[in-house]
């Protein structure tokens, strides 16, 4: 199935693009489109466990399952700012 | 639905259309409208010693105000007479543009300046907008926590801070 991953901010500029669609087997989740996303863009690598995702406009955790036509964001670490 | 009062804005943001707003939207409910409270961040000229030229904000829009909603629906649950307002710039700002404004319109004072500060912790742990800064000489992304929704510990600092 077909699923179009969005990146946003730093992980935007580290891949190089926006937007890309990828092939995952049946039964994939978040964490399998992320290992395919970071295979393709190694510069993503190091964001591993630091990334917030959402599926659809939804937040999501990385154990959700995915469906054919889905759109997944993964998103840096907000802008923060603790004061 | 996200009411108007939730909203990403790519041009300038306007304080008195939300008082207004909010103040309206308020005035019927619990004892009525007896304070609006607002916050507004603005562009600072310097980060970490660094001069700011100019600021980019990115955000997941449609995400973004999905978060607002749930920040709305936080407050009531603690505050069930309250009106919330939150407009987030988005693009290029300059120094001195507000980024963004929070609008809390409650019966009393202490109420208003609590959900104020609530709802800006929470727009800062958990909407997905990224900020932006560039440099005379280079440029960086301002990142903190990883955005958790359901983080329970997280609003409960948010709500330690406002009711301090």
């Amino acid at each position: 199935m077909r699923v179009k991953v969005l990146f946003f901010a730093r992980l935007r500029e580290l891949a190089g693009r926006s937007e890309w669609t990828c092939e995952v087997a049946d039964g994939a989740r978040v964490r399998d489109v992320w290992s395919a996303a970071s295979a393709a863009h190694p510069s993503l690598a190091p964001f591993q466990g630091a990334v917030s995702c959402a599926i659809n406009a939804e937040f999501a955790t990385s154990g959700a399952a995915v469906r054919d036509g889905d759109e997944v964001a993964f998103l840096p670490p907000v802008s923060g700012g603790s004061r | 639905m996200v009411s108007p009062r939730l909203a990403l804005l790519h041009e300038p943001l306007a304080v008195e259309p939300l008082v207004a707003l909010v103040e309206a939207d308020a005035r019927h409910r619990g004892e009525g409208c007896g304070a609006v409270a607002t916050f507004v961040g603005v562009v600072r000229a310097t980060h970490q010693g660094r001069r700011v030229e100019r600021l980019e904000y990115e955000a997941y829009e449609p995400l973004a105000l999905r978060t607002f909603d749930q920040i709305a629906r936080e407050v009531a649950e603690h505050w069930p007479a309250a009106v919330l307002a939150i407009h987030h710039r988005v693009g290029a700002l300059a120094i001195g543009e507000a980024s963004v404004v929070i609008a809390a319109a409650t019966g009393h004072r202490a109420e208003a300046f609590q959900v104020c500060r609530f709802a800006i912790e929470r727009v800062k742990q958990i909407a997905p907008v990224w900020k932006h800064e560039f440099f005379d000489n280079g440029d960086a992304w301002v990142e903190g926590a990883v955005a958790d929704p359901d983080d329970a510990g997280a609003r409960q600092i948010a709500l330690e801070r406002a009711c301090a």
